[in-house]
């Protein structure tokens, strides 16, 4: 068989050679790593069982038994060594890059993440308005590790419990003072007047359903002490699959969307996940809004990764060619000493260096700028030169090491010739050595450039992004680049989080990257095969 | 000491080739010539060393100043106290003792188990022959392509899931977040072991079949103690990149009890830079120095690995 590396080490036949039967030990180590695996298994398989997850059930069994399979027979010795390191690889990272192909073609985000039916609960329970004219409920705040709940007294006297989605139930034995309203009930601790003032928020927020039909109505209370009947204003009607509100008649239809919306285009605030198709690509290259940010974006992180990569490289080369010098007193310090940003957290040191170059009380305007009052941080320009700056910092030591050590292993005899031909020291370095040298580090160049196109920490801690863009509503940053504004459109603070939209942009990212890294990788190729 | 072998390994047989240098003639020499010779070297080697650790000076100064402001941590090392690490320990909103821990915890464990399943693979590819080799080899190369950063938003959605039926695994769980990582443990480790597998005579595992071992005990006994250096190179350059990972676990980890330092210390001066800056410089330092630490002590293992790796390709 044909492979990678040169056969000099592996005589051929080894995949005939039979190694001998497990030990006792082994053969037991085996049997209880397996079954602790098993044990685990069928736990889960039980609760998939019970939750009804039918597609995730027969995928996690065919898992299971494969795992078996691989384990019990006696061939497949490879496999057995593969398996462990295989199944974290494909669940968590085969797996979620295919899922993140699939949440590119939702709606999937804030509004929209969960089923049609959830939503239709959700928009129920939050629209609600008080009966007008209905009894008053006495209620005793009563709490249960840590949730309040209504401990209430119809008009009739009957009493009952419940608290948010957990609609009211009678109970039989709760304490009741002398005008009997329940104040205590087994199992619960009452809270006292003060202790309902401290929680206010909280309580205000408890919605007690009568029953599991929505349309029943809650309990709210506004004091701690009543509570008053509330009714959805929006009513579903099931067949027709429309809400309409109770009080101004307006109906709300399924708008195909993910969103129930009206006739003047009014949408319900809760939405559910679609399937939207390349709705999200078109957005990222036609929304105003996304577009123009894109563009700058995209280019600004092109650039940050290529002047990284050639800085580093740069500072790298002509370090690790200043001390390549036998006999240079003090190298070992030098060395040491400058490596040292290598060892430093990444995330620490965007932040130190924020701090560093902060325009009013930072070192850098405070010391060496006597007190200038320079925006390294925020303006865009500037803020772009100290990221590249930070950056340099980080990576320089990373490209010194490794310049020494191919500059080491250049062969001598050819530095001899060409010293003796007279040769010029540039002359030499240019011609020879530097040709010589990108044989060997132009592939950990591509993948320096590589990381750096999703150099996340040291843009995040650094500039967060910033300064913003103005001409954007996006929360959209001249120093963002790429993955740092999937973050943001994911998990950020600005407008609503669209996980739809972030999928789609780190599907481009990873075509961008892929495309980069196969054409320099040819272009290597290209470069071994002239010297 | 620790420096002084790993140095001797830094100036490398590269330079031990030079020629001697006779002291009398270096003494002879003008100063024109030496600065042409030398000087410019260390001229070179003290600016960048300034550079280099300016930085840091400024971080340890600001940790030992315990004022607390950005703005009074201007002068280095003006007030040297412990002030801030006092104040670090005793913030019951931000426990940093458990940050550490926590940090410690899953660093070392996912680093562990990535060493261990990169070694199991990186066995099976450098020892064994079997159908799909090649393509397993070439597929580890291409899935790295898509670093795990990108997927954030499905991860956050699978740990959502997975919470529904696995809670303590799911969002939130340090172990959920550990397996997270696992899905990295091939790929890059497996090459850099794989190429170093291979360096190792299979003469070796040979003789030791012939003589009855089995293939576990092949791995554990002859190879694991063999490829010693490469798996410290490996679980070393993992802990370091654990130890700043900061989207996925700020995107699992929601309870600053269960935090890592990356987290935990974004959260001190995320909004306000300037005020809790001296608390935070103390955080810092105390979450730099292991890393540190282990980097100088193991640093001759580094450079051989990164030297290595760059001669090959």
């Amino acid at each position: 068989m044909r492979t990678t590396e040169p056969p000099r080490t592996l005589p051929p036949k080894r995949s005939r050679t039979r190694y001998p039967t497990d030990s006792i030990g082994g053969l037991l180590a085996k049997i209880i790593l397996l079954g602790i695996v098993d044990a685990f298994a069928v736990y889960v398989l039980i609760v998939l069982f019970m939750q009804e997850k039918w597609a995730v059930l027969l995928l996690a069994a065919a898992v299971t038994l494969l795992i078996n399979w691989i384990y019990l027979r006696r061939g497949g010795l490879p496999a057995k060594y593969l398996a462990p390191g295989i199944f974290f690889l494909l669940v968590f990272q085969v797996f979620v890059m295919i899922f993140s192909g699939y949440v590119a073609f939702t709606n999937y985000g804030d509004g929209h993440n969960s089923t049609k039916e959830d939503a239709v609960n959700a928009i129920q329970l939050s629209a609600q308005q008080r009966v007008p004219d209905s009894p008053a409920y006495r209620i005793s705040i009563v709490e249960q590790d840590g949730e309040f709940s209504f401990l209430t007294t119809n008009p009739d006297g009957d009493v009952s419990i419940g608290t948010t989605g957990d609609p009211l139930e009678e109970v039989s034995d709760a304490a009741t003072d002398s005008t009997g309203k329940a104040t205590e009930l087994e199992g619960y601790r009452t809270l006292q007047f003060d202790e309902v003032l401290a929680n206010q928020a909280e309580i205000l927020e408890v919605t007690v359903p009568f029953s599991d039909d929505p349309d029943d109505g809650t309990l709210k209370t506004s004091d701690g002490s009543t509570a008053y009947v509330y009714s959805p204003t929006l009513v579903y009607d099931e067949a027709a699959d429309t809400f309409t509100n109770t009080q101004t008649g307006i109906v709300y239809t399924d708008s195909g969307d993910g969103t129930f919306v009206s006739e003047d285009g009014e949408e319900l605030g809760t939405g559910w996940k679609i399937d939207v198709g390349f709705a999200n690509f078109v957005k990222a290259f036609t929304d105003e809004n996304i577009r123009g940010p894109l563009v700058q974006v995209t280019l600004w992180t092109f650039t940050f990764a290529l002047v990284s990569v050639l800085s580093t490289f740069a500072l790298g080369l002509f370090l690790a060619n200043a001390f390549n010098l036998p006999n240079l007193r003090g190298k070992r310090i030098y060395r040491i000493l400058m490596i040292l940003p290598y060892a430093f957290p990444a995330f620490l040191a965007g932040l130190v260096w924020s701090g560093l170059l902060n325009p009013e009380f930072g070192y850098v305007n405070n010391t060496f700028f006597g007190g200038a009052d320079i925006p390294w941080l925020t303006d865009p320009l500037l803020a772009k030169v100290s990221v590249l700056v930070v950056n340099l910092w980080l990576g320089f030591p990373y490209m010194f090491l490794v310049c020494t050590g191919a500059l080491q292993s250049l062969p001598e005899d050819v530095n001899e010739a060409a010293r003796m031909d007279g040769a010029s020291p540039w002359k030499l370095f240019t011609t020879i050595k530097l040709p010589l040298l990108l044989v060997s580090v132009a592939p950990l160049l591509i993948a320096s450039f590589a990381f750096n196109f999703n150099n996340f920490n040291v843009i995040y801690m650094l500039t967060d992004g910033g300064p913003r863009l103005p001409e954007t509503t996006a929360n959209v940053g001249a120093t963002d680049i790429l993955i740092t504004m999937v973050y943001e459109i994911a998990f950020g603070s600005g407008v609503g989080r669209d996980y739809g939209l972030a999928s789609a942009l780190s599907i481009i990212i990873f075509f961008i990257v892929a495309a980069i890294s196969i054409i320099s990788f040819r272009q290597t190729k290209a470069l071994e095969e002239i010297h | 000491m620790s420096t002084e072998t790993s140095t001797a390994v830094l100036t490398g047989p590269g330079e031990s080739g030079g020629r001697p240098v006779e002291p009398a003639t270096e003494r002879r020499r003008t100063f024109g010539a030496w600065f042409r010779e030398k000087g410019w070297r260390h001229l070179v080697g003290v600016v960048t060393t300034l550079f280099a650790i300016f930085p840091l000076l400024y971080v340890l100064s600001a940790a030992l100043n315990s004022t607390g402001t950005m703005a009074g941590s201007n002068v280095l090392f003006s007030r040297i106290d412990v002030g801030n690490f006092e104040q670090l320990f005793s913030d019951p909103n931000r426990p940093f003792g458990k940050w550490f821990v926590n940090t410690l915890v899953i660093g070392v464990v996912t680093s562990a188990a990535t060493v261990f399943l990169g070694a199991l693979a990186a066995y099976a590819f450098s020892r064994m022959r079997f159908k799909g080799r090649r393509f397993s080899l070439l597929s580890l190369l291409v899935l790295q392509m898509f670093p795990q950063l990108l997927a954030v938003v499905a991860i956050f959605l699978l740990l959502n899931f997975i919470t529904d039926v696995v809670p303590w695994l799911g969002l939130g769980s340090q172990v959920g977040l550990i397996m997270v990582y696992l899905g990295g443990a091939l790929g890059v480790n497996t090459y850099l072991m794989y190429g170093f597998f291979n360096t190792i005579p299979a003469s070796l595992d040979e003789a030791a079949r012939i003589d009855g071992a089995s293939h576990v005990q092949v791995f554990f006994t002859i190879i694991l103690p063999l490829v010693t250096p490469i798996l410290a190179v490996v679980g070393l350059l993992a802990f370091i990149g654990l130890s700043s990972e900061f989207v996925i676990a700020s995107v699992v980890l929601t309870d600053p009890d269960s935090q890592t330092l990356a987290v935990g210390l974004y959260s001190y001066v995320g909004q306000q830079r300037s005020e809790n800056w001296g608390v935070f410089a103390a955080g810092a330092v105390l979450a730099a120095v292991p890393v540190m630490a282990l980097f100088l002590y193991l640093q001759k293992y580094i450079v051989h690995g990164l030297a290595a790796g760059s001669v090959k390709g």
